[in-house]
């Protein structure tokens, strides 16, 4: 008997020892591929794009080990700076189009979002579909033009050297960035739709998780910034084949006007990345603590003031292009104001914290990482928002560890925190929690390693997107490139480990962690319809302790509450 | 709301079907979802064309006298026309926006969809027109090019682009309600109370509606004053 149950592990039991009459689970709704491909069911297009969402990761990351291999010398000895220039352009455009936009809320958020807010799907299912294809369609493009030779102009594609003088398959690329813009316009349209009209009843705008306040001022960036994006790459495109002078100077054209028009999308493209992974950390931060989360309300605002003063924050990656110093003094402000909601999630996390119940399981440690790395990241930006030191450091090291403090260190660490906190509810296993925890530290320690001694190469003037360099920055190289190697066993750990629980791995019981939220009420993995009947929600989330009580020490840590419905 | 002929069961969809209210209830729950959702589309459309009227703005604060001549060049009779066409367009989809709430008004509805696809077309007629003009007077940006500033190019970069990047939204248009009449033709009963009429003729007005900036962008810029 037991031996069929591990043979199926999509079927929630076994039919022939308990006929529970329960409805079969989502995974087993169906196992051919055309099922899958065909499927409206937001769960398993989760699914397809987190298979599409790890494949581009690793694509990106090959890319990043050749640059970091490249760099662990002064010399050019792996690659010449023609396919040093096309690789570091790989990196960038794949990581950020086809892993950091897309990720958390394509994943999780296609998953988790009607489960958290008690609705059956997402609003418009074949819609939810198309994203996916279009996503794989854009990401294949781009992959194309790597085939095709390569882009060389770097992730942002500045003009005039994208549209006058590269000679590489600048225009492929773009598409494919352009048709990927659809599906994240199409998936944010579904998610504001979805939060607004299918919340379960008693699901009030004062009761969401956070997490899906996150994925909904997500998709409010989604909506408003990517179309700017799309007109821009058009523009590029035109003007590269069919010789329409937009930005060309030698024509009256505005190089500086793309810039605008590039920054005015990819700075709360920022926004974008960060803000699902906060939704994250909020979730699991509370559950491992055994806390409400400290200031609610505040988090909700926080997470609003970021997306919105985040549209306004563009001009501070122009301080050194050209533009008038009053100007320069509005971003510069502007970037600093965005830093306080960001500083009051940090405050309230750590407040969550306080004499919490805190367990060490492995989503919590990515988590306290997560906290951890963005604080840095964050800071550094502050740096960065201030005139004078980003004139200095300008296009050096010190901006490339800056961003990836953010990007990777935060935002990958919520990934990979989501990731195991929710796998049991997405596959129905367990995955071995002492190889996931030493994972988690290993990612932490190679992170550092990799990018903190980048803000010490950028600050003695290491410029950044060049493959060779002076010989006195060969140590931080060296060390870079050594902590690339464990960040990249960090990484492919889980690849592992998660794949063998598939298989292998113990059933998972419906609410592992005892946590609070709505996801948890029902089977892991959940029915084809989420729910059993149609759950109705009577109090706040995070309900981990009557409110108001006291934190409590010394003591067993707390269950959950239960059940909100 | 309460018309007995309208096919409520073949109209709904997942996941509105599935919210345990009575079956009309759930429709016009549907209705409301599609009808914001095309909003939160047509926001994003509203950033998409925001960002080419951005560069035009800026281009043109910074080679007024440039535009001004460049723009002398359009032919104002095709521009005229074809705005004469698509706000008649937009009356015609507004009809039968309404119309289709009804199910004893489905051939209404069906004319005014008809009338509104060929408005569309005879749109790109024209403009199919006055692009043959464009060409045969030198006013394509390059070599040869008709006028001697440079920054004369610009206007006309711009207004290639915006004509087809308008003229795509337009046969896009045209296609879904090309795909209405052809589901109103098959099955007449799937027309009334249908929230894809109103989604699309939404997405019609919003096409519409950009004509109205560009318009006065292409055709008016250089002959005011």
């Amino acid at each position: 008997m037991s031996t069929r149950v591990a043979e199926s592990p999509a079927s929630l039991a076994d039919p022939d020892e308990l006929a529970l009459g329960l409805p079969e689970s989502y995974l087993s709704a169906g196992s051919t591929l055309g099922s899958w491909l065909t499927t409206t069911d937001h769960k398993r297009i989760a699914i397809l794009y987190a298979l599409s969402v790890t494949l581009f990761f690793f694509i990106g990351g090959v890319a990043a080990t050749m640059v970091r291999l490249e760099l662990f010398t002064p010399q050019a000895d792996l690659v010449g700076a023609d396919t040093y220039n096309k690789l570091f352009t790989l990196h960038g455009v794949i990581m950020v189009w086809f892993f950091l936009i897309p990720s958390i809320p394509t994943t999780f958020g296609n998953f988790l979002l009607p489960l958290m807010i008690g609705a059956r799907d997402l609003a418009f299912p074949k819609l939810n579909l198309a994203s996916w294809y279009l996503n794989v369609l854009g990401g294949l493009t781009t992959t194309a033009a790597v085939l095709a030779g390569g882009i060389d102009t770097g992730w942002t594609f500045y003009v005039p050297y994208s549209t006058t003088f590269s000679n590489t398959a600048v225009t492929v690329g773009v598409m494919g960035v352009f048709i990927s813009g659809f599906s994240t316009i199409a998936t944010g349209v579904n998610f504001i739709a979805t939060t607004h009209l299918l919340r379960a009843p008693g699901m009030t705008w004062f009761r969401l998780p956070l997490f899906v306040w996150a994925m909904y001022t997500t998709s409010i960036i989604f909506v408003l910034a990517t179309p700017v994006l799309a007109l821009t790459l058009i523009l590029v495109a035109a003007e590269r084949t069919l010789g329409l002078p937009i930005f060309d100077p030698a024509r009256g054209g505005d190089p500086i006007l793309y810039q605008h028009l590039f920054w005015f999308y990819s700075h709360p493209a920022v926004y974008i990345m960060l803000l699902p992974g906060m939704g994250i950390v909020s979730e699991v931060i509370t559950c491992f603590a055994r806390r409400r989360i400290f200031g609610y309300e505040f988090m909700v605002y926080a997470l609003v003031a970021i997306a919105v003063i985040g549209f306004f924050t563009w001009g501070h990656h122009m301080f050194t292009s050209g533009m008038s110093p009053y100007a320069a003094l509005i971003f510069s402000f502007l970037s600093f104001v965005v830093a306080v909601p960001s500083a009051i999630k940090v405050f309230n996390w750590t407040a969550t914290l306080y004499r919490g119940q805190v367990g060490f399981e492995s989503p919590m440690l990515y988590v306290l990482g997560y906290i951890g790395l963005f604080t840095v990241g964050g800071l550094t930006g502050l740096f960065l928002a201030s005139i004078p030191i980003d004139v200095h450091v300008q296009d050096t090291y010190f901006v490339v560890a800056h961003f990836h403090y953010i990007m990777v260190g935060a935002t990958v660490s919520a990934y990979f925190a989501g990731l195991h906190f929710w796998w049991p509810k997405f596959t129905g296993r367990m995955y071995p929690e002492t190889w996931a925890k030493f994972a988690a530290v290993l990612m932490f320690f190679g992170f550092n390693l990799t990018f903190f001694p980048q803000f010490i190469a950028g600050y003695l003037g290491m410029p950044r997107r060049y493959h060779v360099y002076p010989p006195e920055f060969q140590v931080w190289n060296v060390l870079s490139s050594s902590g690339a190697a464990v960040l990249a066993a960090a990484y492919l750990m889980p690849l592992g480990y998660l794949t063998w629980s598939l298989f292998f791995g113990a059933r998972a019981v419906n609410d592992p962690w005892n946590a609070s939220g709505l996801e948890w009420r029902t089977t892991s993995p959940p029915p084809r319809d989420n729910f059993f009947g149609r759950p109705a929600v009577l109090g706040k989330p995070y309900n981990y302790h009557p409110e108001g009580a006291e934190p409590v020490h010394d003591q067993p840590r707390m269950p959950s509450q239960g059940s909100l419905t | 709301m309460s018309d007995p002929a309208i096919a409520t069961e073949a109209l709904l969809r997942e996941p509105w079907d599935g919210l345990k209210l009575p079956e009309e209830q759930a429709l016009s729950y549907q209705r409301t979802g599609a009808t914001f959702g095309i909003w939160i589309f047509i926001a994003s459309e509203v950033l998409f064309f925001g960002a080419l009227f951005l560069f035009y703005t800026a281009v043109r604060a910074e080679h007024a006298e440039a535009f001004a001549a460049a723009a002398r060049e359009t032919n104002i009779v095709y521009g005229t026309v074809n705005t004469a066409l698509l706000l008649t367009s937009g009356l015609t989809a507004a009809a039968a926006s309404r119309a289709s709430e009804h199910a004893a008004l489905i051939r209404l509805t069906r004319w005014c969809l008809v009338a509104t696809a060929l408005l569309g077309l005879a749109f790109l007629v024209v403009k199919g027109l006055e692009y043959r003009e464009d060409i045969a007077e030198h006013l394509v940006p390059g070599p040869g090019f008709k006028l001697p500033e440079a920054s004369a190019q610009l206007f006309f970069g711009f207004y290639w682009l915006s004509t087809a990047i308008h003229g795509i939204h337009l046969m896009i248009g045209i296609g879904l309600v090309a795909r209405l009449i052809v589901i109103g033709w098959r099955h007449p009963e799937r027309i009334p109370g249908n929230p894809q009429v109103e989604v699309t003729l939404l997405y019609w007005g919003f096409v519409d509606m950009v004509w109205l900036f560009l318009y006065p962008a292409l055709y008016l810029a250089g002959r005011s004053g």
